[in-house]
């Protein structure tokens, strides 16, 4: 998806630590755990000293004793393909699994916009530092610095390796790699391949991982979903995974679990996700001792698609570039809104983005441009089809860019984005302005990590989007694909060889106490979804979670929304658990057995996001909270209340869960609050 | 989300689909007829079957198994032979196509791709991993992690650079496959030899290359090309044919070098 981030360098000083009543919004929901904070990172170090400096106090394992060495990796897209290939080059026993029927298709495989990179290649002042310092502040000061600076230094490494794997990326005609600044980035580091650079990266990875298949280092479980991991005496061993073809119940043991299995943003139902990405393998081992943490961080992208009625499945992202030349406006008078758009004249238009922020206009970022359109649709005066009888849809409009540059320009720039409108509305965005609305797209939140990306089960490694460690409350644009990449590559390979150089662990047999309760819980699972036999689609009550999500737990969450919340979402997983209706047997393929494993998860999950916003009584990247705003309706961070990491620990079925605190202190940065007016 | 759209109730359209139903890779299938009404036009065709499943999970019925993943035309999940085309009408991927391409009244058949090397599992879904095993004999460069030289110290000519991500925007879907009277899987073969082939990084097992994918194409089942053109106008991604020509070039070439 194409993603840029309009940064701007508009820091205001000093509004940071506005002071502020504590308020334990979500007292009676948790109970507070000890503080949480990370040992791996020397971090006493300077902070450029601290990857080279751990990479070498990580003990190495010696070549023979790889062959005797496990590793189950879950996920194939780039941070799970790129890790499998390269711990199987290694020489270690990798089992990959996947729930897709082939690796390359895990939904890395949609990012369109880029990969960044601190290469410098355009002498315009970019540098790790710059890229650290980019990104830092755009996940507005609550990501974990030493993570962040290595993800910087290792990003350039990345752009390397992906060259000489053949991913065709961009040139210039002197035949050297091109770049382009992405959104308001003010260097230009983001290497591309036209508008599919996450297909040709996770090509690049499924190359690099099926040769290790060739090699015999790697085996490939497609159409394998993970629904328990095995925890031996506080230590992950293993997974059981259901074959999804003849839906036998299969044990892997191992040395050691690395969970790259994507993020969670369909706990909204309608998000840019595919439809199989779910939270399963993460909420199995949160359930088992690992921690959530900042749940809450979600980012929600401006320039979907919006729905079009009440069978819709998923949303498209288009990319956000159209805000440099579209201009987004919403009918004054409501009466309007059902009218054909060409007939409203410009003096009935209320282009709102440029009359409330004069300076920024229709690139104001991401979150702003979000919420200021479900504010105008809340108004009653959004505009496309009623479904459920609210318009939620404003209009992005080229006809000003048309005129100005002409036809054929606005083709060149955005051709492929207008027709992929038309395919999706049936309308043609050259004589029609196009409708936009926001659509969630990315999580920040995750499994808890330390430096070593180890969750808090020893032996239970998270990457990617699965864990929470680089982006902090928002992500920059071109990102994600770097910190996937960077984590499979040329992070986890040193770090996990530290926790396997205690090995070989002790051979663990089947039927091990534990390894038979984690085979019963999935069995149980599965067998009372089948014998429910209640009167409602596994669906309908995904949307109906979708929707709680969406309405009190999306771009705006207040106290009173996000309680309701929690107990509407109760009092649904609980009727889910008496009424769902699931046809079909456990030993076939059956995919609304499969949904209704992942939908039971994201009914827990969504509770901790509610929690955990409830609990963070500030505003800070994607999370805005009602309370906590300026007078100009700006986010307004509590860094003296909040420049903690949330992780939460399970509490127990009926228990609460257990917040414990990351304090984030900083000291290669200094903290700012943003302003756009 | 209960109340539908008042513009959608006006067009919905009522339809007969004819749907291959089998349990599993062993039992012999054959099509189903059901009628679905309200279909709107907006909805995707993956949408449409959504609706007939949940109208089938209310009845009772099994729902139909079909896959999909990303529903916006790249993952390669998707693929279905809609009135005995690969993906349909349109030139797209099966989840890019929406009802507004068929009429009220439509009669459509809906089938699994066809091809030996492709075996059905169940209903709509096929086991495509001959695929990755084709990838695995040698649609690759050998390069470990951390070996790479620096990106610029080789220069790639823009034309080859361009032309490299033209073919590498194969989503290993198998439309070619289902469309081919052959069965064969050679502008699957032929795009990724033509991407890397393209580029310098691919030079050092270009002849291995495209031996042993081919090989590996022939032990897995598929039919060998005669020069149809069927896949490459059933390809989403407008794969040209002369990928094929390509592919030859390369596999005479490797032989004149004695592989």
């Amino acid at each position: 998806m194409t993603d840029s981030n309009y940064e701007f360098s508009a820091d205001i000083e000093g509004h940071a630590d506005s002071p502020a009543a504590f308020s334990d919004d979500a007292a009676g929901y948790y109970t507070l755990g000890e503080p949480l904070a990370d040992t791996k990172a020397p971090n006493d170090l300077p902070i450029s000293e601290r990857w080279s400096t751990r990479k070498f106090e990580a003990r190495l394992v010696n070549p023979a004793n790889r062959r005797k060495l496990s590793i189950i990796v879950v996920g194939t897209g780039l941070a799970g393909a790129s890790a499998a290939a390269t711990l199987g080059e290694a020489g270690y026993v990798v089992k990959s699994f996947c729930y897709q029927d082939s690796p390359r298709r895990a939904h890395s495989i949609a990012a369109q916009g880029g990969i960044n990179a601190a290469k410098n290649y355009k002498e315009d002042g970019d540098s790790v530092h710059r890229l650290f310092y980019d990104t830092v502040k755009g996940g507005d000061y609550r990501s974990r610095e030493s993570n962040v600076y290595r993800l910087a230094e290792v990003s350039t490494n990345i752009i390397d390796q992906c060259v000489a794997q053949g991913v065709p990326f961009a040139r210039e005609y002197g035949g050297l790699l091109d770049n382009r600044s992405f959104g308001g980035v003010q260097v230009s580091r983001t290497f591309y391949a036209r508008g599919q650079t996450g297909q040709q990266l996770l090509i690049g990875a499924y190359q690099a991982l099926e040769r290790q298949v060739a090699a015999g280092t790697v085996t490939t479980y497609t159409r394998h979903e993970m629904l328990e991991v095995i925890v031996v005496d506080g230590k992950a061993r293993g997974i059981i995974a259901r074959d999804m073809v003849t839906g036998e119940i299969e044990t892997h043991l191992a040395d050691v679990v690395v969970l790259a299995s994507g993020g969670y943003g369909n706990v909204f139902y309608l998000s840019t996700n595919a439809m199989g990405c779910n939270v399963t393998a993460a909420w199995r081992a949160h359930r088992k001792g690992a921690y959530m943490a900042n749940p809450c961080y979600t980012q929600i992208h401006p320039t979907c698609i919006p729905v079009s009625g009440s069978h819709q499945s998923k949303l498209t992202l288009m990319s956000e570039s159209l805000r440099n030349d579209g201009r987004i406006w919403v009918p004054k008078d409501k009466a309007d809104c059902a009218k054909d758009p060409r007939d409203i004249p410009e003096e009935d238009r209320d282009y709102y983005l440029e009359r409330i922020y004069p300076s920024f206009g229709n690139l104001v970022p991401r979150d702003i441009a979000s919420r200021a359109a479900k504010y105008q649709c809340d108004d009653g005066r959004g505009v496309g089809p009623e479904v459920d009888g609210v318009r939620r849809g404003v209009y992005l409009d080229f006809a000003d860019a048309i005129k100005r540059l002409g036809r054929d320009a606005v083709e060149s720039k955005y051709g492929n984005l207008f027709d992929m409108y038309a395919r999706i509305t049936g309308e043609d965005p050259y004589e029609v302005p196009m409708r936009i609305y926001p659509a969630v797209h990315y999580v920040m939140g995750g499994l808890w990590v330390d430096y070593d990306l180890q969750s808090t089960i020893p032996g239970l490694f998270v990457t990617g989007e699965a864990n929470f460690s680089d982006h902090g409350a928002n992500r920059l644009g071109a990102s994600a694909l770097m910190q996937g990449l960077a984590d499979g590559y040329f992070v986890l390979p040193h770090t996990i060889r530290d926790y396997l150089a205690d090995g070989p662990f002790e051979p663990i047999s089947e039927d091990h106490p534990a390894v038979v309760e984690a085979q019963q819980n999935v069995q149980d699972r599965i067998n009372h979804f089948l014998t429910v036999d209640g009167t409602r689609s596994v669906d309908s009550y995904h949307r109906e979670l979708g929707n709680i999500m969406w309405e009190y737990c999306g771009m705006e969450r207040t106290e009173t929304g996000l309680k309701k919340a929690i107990e509407l979402i109760r009092t649904l997983k609980d009727d889910f658990y008496r009424n769902v209706k699931v046809l079909g047997t456990a030993d076939s393929l059956n995919q609304s057995l499969e949904k209704a494993g992942r939908v039971a998860d994201f009914f827990e999950l969504g509770e901790l996001m509610c929690i955990d916003a409830l609990n963070r009584r500030e505003s800070c990247g994607g999370h805005f909270r009602g309370e906590s705003q300026t007078e100009d309706g700006e986010a307004l961070r509590h860094d003296d209340q909040f420049a903690y990491v949330a992780a939460w620990e399970w509490g127990g079925e009926d228990g609460q869960p257990v917040l414990h605190k990351e304090d984030l202190t900083y000291t290669a940065i200094e903290m700012k609050q943003r302003s756009y007016k | 989300m209960s109340a539908s759209t008042t513009e959608e109730a006006k067009t919905g359209m009522k339809l007969t689909l004819k749907i291959w139903r089998q349990p599993d890779a062993t039992s012999s299938g054959k099509l189903h007829t059901y009628q679905l009404a309200d279909v709107s036009p907006d909805m995707s065709f993956l949408e449409m079957l959504d609706v007939l499943n949940e109208e089938l999970n209310a009845k009772g019925e099994d729902p139909v198994a079909f896959d999909s993943d990303c529903r916006e035309g790249i993952c390669g999940m998707c693929g279905l032979m809609i009135n005995g085309e690969a993906h349909g009408p349109e030139v797209t991927t099966t989840c890019q196509l929406h009802m507004r391409s068929f009429s009220d009244g439509d009669v459509i058949t809906i089938e699994p791709w066809r091809s030996d090397a492709f075996p059905v599992m169940k209903d709509l879904c096929v086991d495509r991993q001959a695929f990755d095993r084709i990838i695995q004999s040698g649609g690759y460069i050998s390069v470990n992690t951390g070996s790479a030289p620096e990106a610029h110290s080789v220069q790639v000519p823009k034309d080859a650079a361009d032309r490299a991500f033209d073919v590498a925007t194969c989503i290993g879907c198998g439309a070619c496959v289902a469309a081919c009277p052959n069965g064969s899987a050679s502008l699957f073969i032929g795009a990724k030899i033509t991407h890397l082939g393209e580029l310098p990084q691919g030079q050092a097992e270009r002849d291995s290359r495209v031996v042993d994918m081919l090989g590996q194409h022939d032990a897995e089942g598929f039919g060998g090309c005669t020069n149809i053109g069927e896949c490459a106008a059933a390809c989403p991604k407008e794969i040209p044919l002369d990928v094929i020509s390509q592919l030859n070039k390369d596999l005479r070439t490797a032989m004149l070098h004695g592989r």
